[in-house]
Order: structure tokens, then C-alpha cells, then sequence
């Protein structure tokens, strides 16, 4: 996790007192420059990891037993014994995402998916992957002997062999995601980095936010950021399918939490959610798995498309939407939680941003970043976009997050159904 | 220190403290600079309103509808799930005041 460490990322740990307001230090973040690892499709990663899938959940404890102890090795997996094409789709987008270099996949032996099929797909990507199923390499023991033989070599091999090169902001695609949503969120958390997307955009970076169920009762806000006409309409038919969706299933983006933490109605918590948007121009929307189609604001559609399998709800935790804006290709992830969460990330490492100083204080060991200086008058919106991005920097440069620290990787695939291949702009419902 | 609220936009018509409140002065700071007195005990995180609200009448968040007055709200009350209703989320008027907990669903 450290080897791009030694990198000349940094305004490193000072990077809090000396960045301000100040066009000359704002240059120095956004032209900052640390040392990424080379993916053959041009991407660059922030981290050079081995990334183990299980294809069933009775392959589970197998592939959990092969990463344990493990540096560098993280594990994702699909619970379901029949297969789902957005579940293959997303895990195929995280196999190849650029903070993986190397991939084994671990199947039982009588599910519907295929750890032969996502290995060919990998190596296409010009990766190195591997692949067995439990049932016949003979059980429990025998397995876990032979993927830790495995995933030593992949990682020695991808050590070796990964071509190193500089990265700015303009290389990075950053997601965010907010849970545990309270007063504070919409004021200052997602503000915060509202003010950061704005510096990664100007810097030619990507951003990244969802989602459309959390826009809920914004549909003309949301269409007056649209970046084109073609924009406008996706953004207009993403919106409308969240509000069906929304009414059918009976259930609005806002939780018991939530409303104890002082929000009173879906639309409050979608402008507080809205703000971590920023002011860039929305260049268009990108469904689970899709990648960006180019520098800018995106936002993240997850809601499912009607399906008579009505697969459950779009965001059934926070930990999927993380999966989502990974699987859009953030190589780093950011979590504005006012109330406070303790989950991480595997692949892509995962800030967390409260906006909540009391939070930040009772949960310093999890809380990377406390944007509630803002509202104790400590802080201008902007500053605080700016060190953010200082601490962006500093993470992607190797400096290991607070959840990264502590060792959570959780993740979340779930049954879902989305509509592929894309169709036409605007013909999307 | 008095405890303070956070206005957004000039024209909302309610604040979210920043620090828990008794009933009694509270110092609204952001888009305007003023002082209110909270007629009731509002903790942080919660909504105060700015001015009184009839019912029916849109309440006012980042200059935007976030729901409607489902009963006459006085200035310097708490404005939460007893008076406030989401336009959308039928089930927001079945919350638990104080705990947001939902009281529609059955556990039998």
C-alpha cells in the first residue's frame, strides 16, 4: 500500500495550514503530481492491488480465508447461485478497474457464474487472472493453500511488471456518496466537497455523484445544471424513473436516522445531497458500470430499469452506492456521513467527510476529514474544497485512509436489473 | 455563547441549528444575520422557523419547497415531522417525532 508513497506528491501533512485562497497554491494542488500505476487500457490506478471475486456465496469463506493476512489483496463477490447480467457487469467493471492488476476468481463449481468467463475477460484487459473451482481442487484446505499460491504470485508478478508513471487530478475520477445524513450534511459535508468537484472538474478531472433517487422533488434544478440539450434529456428521464420507481416501491432516500437527525422530508435531504454536486455543469448520466465518456460532472443513475423481476430497492445501503461509484471507475471514493459510519471499501479507498464536529470528535479513529469548521466559522467553503484536495492528493499518493487503516472493505452485489447496451440519449425510459 | 442557527438563503423561512437550543434566544448567522427566539427546546441539526407559516404554505430551504405546513407554525417554533410534510413521501407523516422511527408497519 505504501510503494507509492516516496512520490513528490505533496504539500503532504502541511498541505491543511498552507493551502488557501490563494490562485498560486490552488495551482500547486491541481498541477500536483504523484507517482499512479500504468493499466494497458491507459488508466491509471492509485493503488496496484490483487483483487480476489468468489462467484457464488458457498465460495465465500474460501476466497475471504485465501485474502486474510494478505497485503494488497482485497476480496468482492456475488451471493447468487443463478446469475444476473448487472451483477456480471459490475463485477467485471470492478475486475478491471485501474486500481486492480491482477484477478483470481473462485467459484464452487455448479453456479450459473463463470470464474472462466470473467478470467478470460480480464486477461483481455491485459491483466494477469486466474481462476479454480473449489470442487475440484478437492475442498476447504486444499483451496485456500492454492489461492494464497496463487494471489503471492499475481501480487509479486504486478509488483514487478506495472509500469509506474506521474498522476495529477486530471488522472483521477473521484465518487461521492453520502449516508448517515443529518442537519449538518447538506450544509457543510456535501458542500465541502461540492466545493472540491468543482477543483477536480476545473482541473480536468472526473467527478462523480449520485443519485437520482436522492434528487427527488429537484427535477428543474437538476435539468438547468444539464452541460447540453442531450444532457437535459437524460438527466429529465433519469429523474422521472426515480419518482415512478419511488412511488411504486413505496420508499423515498431518507431513513429513521435521518428524520431523528432533524431532516423532515425526502426533498430536504435531496437538496443537502444536491449540494455535494458543486456548480460544474452536469455533463450527462452513467448507469452502474458504465464509465465516464469524458472529463467532468457526472452523475450516477442506480435506480433499476422496470424489469417484471421488480429486483428490490435501487440503494438498499450505503455500501452499494460505494460499489456503483467504483464501478464507474473512481479510484478514490468520498463518504459524507453527518451522523457517522465505520464501513470502508475494498479497491478504491474510501475518505470520510462529516460535516458534524461533534461526529468527527466522538469518531476520530473512522472520520478523515471534519467539515464542520465551516459552520463554526473556522473555514470558507472553498478552503475547505481545497483541503480536501490536498488530503485527496495525499491518499492517492499512498497515504492510507482512516478506513483503510482500520481494515474495512466492505462490499455489497446485489440482484438488480438495468437496461444495457445504452440506448439513445433521451430514450432511455 | 448563544446558540446559533444557520440560514441558507434570504428568502427560507426556517434555519437549522447548529448547536442544541433551550427555549430562548438563539442567533441566526449565514444568509442573514439576526436573532430569534426559539418558543421551544430545538436540538441541533433540527429546523427553526423564521417567520410564521400558515397552513398549507410552502416551507423554505436553500431558497427551495421542501414539503408544506400541515398545521400553523408560529416564528421561533420547532419545525419537524408534526408540522412539516414532504409533497412526495406519503409515509412521512406516519414517522415517530422524536425517534423518525416508522409506526405503519406491522411486526405480527
Amino acid at each position: 500500500m505504501s510503494e507509492n508513497l516516496s512520490s513528490r506528491s505533496s504539500r503532504g501533512n502541511e498541505a491543511h495550514s498552507e493551502i488557501g485562497n490563494s490562485p498560486s497554491l490552488l495551482t500547486s494542488v491541481a498541477t500536483n503530481s504523484w507517482t499512479g500505476f500504468l493499466r494497458p487500457d491507459g488508466r491509471k490506478g492509485v493503488r496496484n492491488l490483487v483483487l480476489v471475486i468468489y462467484t457464488v456465496e458457498c465460495a465465500r469463506h474460501v476466497a475471504h480465508a485465501v485474502a486474510a493476512g494478505e497485503e494488497n489483496v482485497h476480496v468482492i463477490g456475488f451471493p447468487g447461485c443463478y446469475d444476473n447480467a448487472y451483477a456480471i457487469r459490475l463485477m467485471l467493471a470492478l475486475a478491471r478497474h485501474p486500481n486492480v492488476g491482477a484477478v483470481l476468481s473462485v467459484g464452487l463449481g455448479c453456479e450459473y457464474t463463470q470464474p472462466e468467463k470473467i478470467t478470460d475477460t480480464v486477461r483481455a484487459s491485459g491483466r494477469p487472472a486466474e481462476w479454480f473451482f473449489i470442487q475440484q481442487l478437492g475442498g476447504t484446505r486444499s483451496s485456500v493453500t492454492k489461492g494464497k499460491e496463487i494471489v503471492s504470485r499475481l501480487r509479486e508478478q504486478i509488483r514487478r511488471e506495472t509500469p509506474r508513471v506521474p498522476m495529477t487530478m486530471a488522472d483521477l475520477t473521484v465518487g461521492c456518496e453520502c449516508g448517515g445524513s443529518d442537519g449538518t450534511s447538506g450544509l457543510a459535508g456535501n458542500p465541502a466537497v461540492g466545493a472540491f468537484f468543482d477543483f477536480l472538474v476545473d482541473a480536468g478531472g472526473r467527478a462523480i455523484f449520485e443519485e437520482t433517487v436522492e434528487m427527488i422533488g429537484l427535477r428543474s434544478h437538476l435539468i438547468s445544471r444539464a452541460a447540453s440539450s442531450g444532457a437535459a434529456e437524460q438527466l429529465a428521464a433519469a429523474y422521472d424513473k426515480a419518482e415512478r420507481y419511488c412511488h411504486s416501491v413505496r420508499q423515498w432516500s431518507v431513513s429513521p436516522g435521518n428524520f431523528a437527525g432533524g431532516l423532515t422530508t425526502v426533498e430536504e435531504k435531496s437538496l443537502g445531497a444536491f449540494a455535494k454536486s458543486g456548480t460544474r455543469p452536469i455533463q450527462g448520466v452513467i448507469r452502474v458500470a458504465e464509465q465516464p465518456r469524458g472529463s467532468g460532472l457526472w452523475i450516477l443513475d442506480s435506480v433499476p430499469d422496470e424489469h417484471f423481476m421488480q429486483f428490490g430497492y435501487t440503494n438498499p445501503n450505503d455500501t452499494e452506492g460505494i460499489m456503483d461509484l467504483i464501478s464507474a471507475g473512481s479510484q478514490i471514493v468520498l463518504f459524507v456521513t453527518g451522523r457517522g459510519s465505520v464501513i470502508g471499501s475494498p479497491i478504491a479507498p474510501l475518505i470520510k467527510i462529516t460535516g458534524n464536529s461533534a461526529t468527527f470528535r466522538a469518531m476520530l479513529e473512522d472520520m478523515d476529514f471534519d467539515a464542520g469548521r465551516v459552520l463554526a466559522g473556522e473555514l470558507a467553503l472553498a478552503q475547505a474544497g481545497h483541503e480536501l484536495a490536498g488530503l485527496v492528493t495525499r491518499v492517492a499518493a499512498g497515504e492510507p485512509s482512516k478506513p483503510e487503516q482500520l481494515g474495512h472493505r466492505e462490499y455489497f452485489i446485489m440482484y438488480k436489473h438495468q437496461n444495457t447496451p445504452a440506448l439513445e440519449d433521451g430514450c432511455r425510459a | 455563547m448563544k446558540p446559533r442557527a444557520f440560514q441558507i438563503q434570504p428568502q427560507d423561512n426556517v434555519a437549522t441549528l447548529i448547536d442544541d437550543a433551550p427555549a430562548g434566544s438563539v442567533e441566526i448567522i449565514g444568509a442573514a444575520g439576526s436573532e430569534i427566539v426559539a418558543t421551544e427546546k430545538i436540538a441541533r441539526g433540527h429546523k427553526i422557523a423564521l417567520t410564521d407559516i400558515a397552513a398549507g404554505e410552502a416551507v423554505l430551504k436553500f431558497g427551495v419547497r421542501i414539503g408544506h405546513a400541515t398545521q400553523p407554525i408560529k416564528r421561533g417554533a420547532w419545525v419537524h415531522l408534526h408540522n412539516l410534510a414532504s409533497d412526495l413521501d406519503e409515509r412521512s407523516g406516519t414517522l415517530d417525532l422524536n425517534s423518525g422511527a416508522p409506526t405503519d408497519t406491522a411486526y405480527v
